[in-house]
């Protein structure tokens, strides 16, 4: 059963957010949402991660469901290392070790938050996100401060994500999702209104 | 990349070494400085002393020193002091502990925290006098020093957890929410760490308190075998040196107790930070790396969404 919003109605600090917002997302593959910042893209995502409750209309076939999301912050944990961080979620160090790898991060394995660039932390909460074993996969500004070469390794990781659920990918900048997104989606808001740009597949 | 990994452990260790002896040079060095301000309070005391003239108002540290090592020899001594170190960490103890959880339940149920909350600041602002001299009619002289121990500490550990609890940041546990973090991983590494500065802050400036609040609750109720009947009798019989004898082992015995505390607490957090997850080896890098694990690993929850190349 597709994921799937129905007339959702959201608001934040007595402002309107979203408005009779329906959206269904396909069975897998990359979602793609561009717009200015405030439209409501992040309030959409927590809708979707079940973070929020709608106030009108409902998402259905979460229930039960794994959601990874990788937020626009980091929301790492400071008393924690970066193995630690994503250990703490993977729980089995061999794989743990293994992201850390991938993410070009073994050196800074023992490293506290404190103590590694945005860049790294950055890397910490997508590999986090990415790691965890999830039905879907929300990514809000996911390659904040990271440069080109890396976005393009997590483009890859992204993609082959992608191919077993779906990926809900919200970016103000369009290349990132011109790239890696199957359906795109321009949003204006708020209230948030959104339209079908481009169909990659 | 052996021979890199070689070259890379050999560069930290000697960085850490450098770093230990650094640290033991500053340690030295603040050691030295401590002495020296002792040293000099010790000659303004003595320089005091020479000024003043009257052994009955200010005795001198040599005779503050020699009446210390005579009480050092008495048995009553000992026991005044254990009796006094028991009552008043009893009563510090109750207090951390009811403190704490009053302030988890006045963050989880609003209508204690509305319940508690006068009571609360009606101890905070009665003197400390009034609830000896209450307590001295409704109980006995021992128990009164644990109960005004206690009601001194109850309100400070109480409003520093109650704020600890309260700034837990709402994104971690959103974060822990969407990870599935079970409710035992997010006191452990989420909770925990978030109120233990807060806690640390509360039991160090409580027990501080404790020992101000409770000597003066034995001066006043004078039970059998403690400091403060000693205080109060050198005060009757005009012993100057003996007064200030006692008063430094209270000194001492309240500074010892603090640094103690503080040390427990440290390495208690450091526990909770570092243990009961899934092992983690010393040197993730050396794993990373290629070398052979020394370590198991828990293999009860494998994570099928990692692609393993």
């Amino acid at each position: 059963m597709n994921i799937r919003a129905e007339h959702v109605t959201a608001a934040y600090d007595d402002q309107l957010i979203l408005s009779d917002f329906s959206l269904e997302l396909p069975g897998q593959g990359i979602i793609g949402f561009s717009g200015p910042s405030g439209c409501g893209k992040t309030t959409f995502l927590n809708l979707m991660a079940g973070l929020i409750e709608p106030s009108e209309g409902s998402v259905s076939g979460i229930a039960r469901k794994r959601i990874g999301v990788v937020f626009q912050e980091d929301r790492l944990l400071p008393w924690l290392t970066a193995a630690e961080n994503l250990d703490l979620i993977i729980r089995n160090t061999e794989i743990t070790s293994i992201w850390l790898r991938k993410i070009q991060l073994s050196e800074q394995a023992n490293y506290y938050p404190s103590e590694l660039s945005g860049g790294m932390k950055r890397r910490i909460a997508l590999a986090r996100g990415l790691a965890f074993d999830c039905d879907l996969l929300l990514l809000d500004e996911p390659f904040q401060g990271l440069d080109q070469a890396l976005k393009e390794s997590f483009y890859e990781m992204i993609r082959e994500a992608a191919q077993t659920k779906p990926v809900l990918l919200v970016s103000h900048d369009w290349s990132e999702i011109e790239e890696l997104a199957d359906q795109i989606y321009k949003a204006v808001g708020p209230p948030m209104m959104i339209t079908p740009v481009i169909s990659n597949t | 990349m052996p021979a890199q990994n070689q070259e890379r452990k050999r560069h930290s260790y000697s960085r850490t070494k450098a770093r230990f002896r650094t640290r033991r040079e500053n340690k030295e060095g603040r050691r030295w400085y401590w002495l020296l301000v002792a040293f000099v309070w010790l000659l303004i005391w003595q320089i005091l002393y020479l000024l003043v003239q009257q052994d009955l108002l200010l005795a001198s540290p040599l005779q503050v020193f020699l009446s210390l090592a005579r009480l050092c020899t008495q048995l009553d001594f000992w026991l005044a002091a254990l009796f006094s170190l028991l009552r008043i960490e009893s009563g510090f103890l109750l207090g951390v502990i009811a403190g704490t959880i009053f302030a988890v339940l006045t963050v989880r149920f609003v209508w204690i925290d509305r319940f508690v909350y006068p009571a609360i600041s009606a101890i905070r602002s009665t003197p400390i006098a009034s609830f000896i001299i209450l307590a001295l009619v409704w109980m006995s002289s021992g128990k009164v020093v644990i109960f005004i121990v206690f009601l001194m500490v109850l309100p400070i550990v109480w409003a520093n957890v109650t704020e600890g609890i309260r700034k837990i940041d709402p994104q971690l546990l959103e974060m822990a929410a969407v990870f599935q973090l079970n409710r035992r991983q997010i006191f452990r590494y989420i909770d925990i760490p978030s109120v233990s500065p807060f806690f640390i802050a509360a039991a160090t400036t409580g027990l501080g308190l404790a020992w101000k609040a409770g000597i003066a609750a034995e001066v006043l109720s004078t039970p059998p075998h403690s400091l403060g009947g000693g205080l109060y009798e050198a005060k009757i019989y005009l012993e100057t040196p003996e007064l200030l004898a006692y008063t430094a082992v209270i000194v001492i015995l309240s500074l010892l107790l603090e640094k103690l505390l503080v040390r427990v607490l440290h390495n208690t957090g450091r526990y909770f930070q570092h243990h009961g997850r899934t092992e983690i080896p010393g040197s993730m890098a050396d794993k990373a790396a290629g070398k052979p694990s020394e370590t198991t690993t828990d293999k009860k929850q494998s994570n099928s969404g990692v692609q393993t190349k």
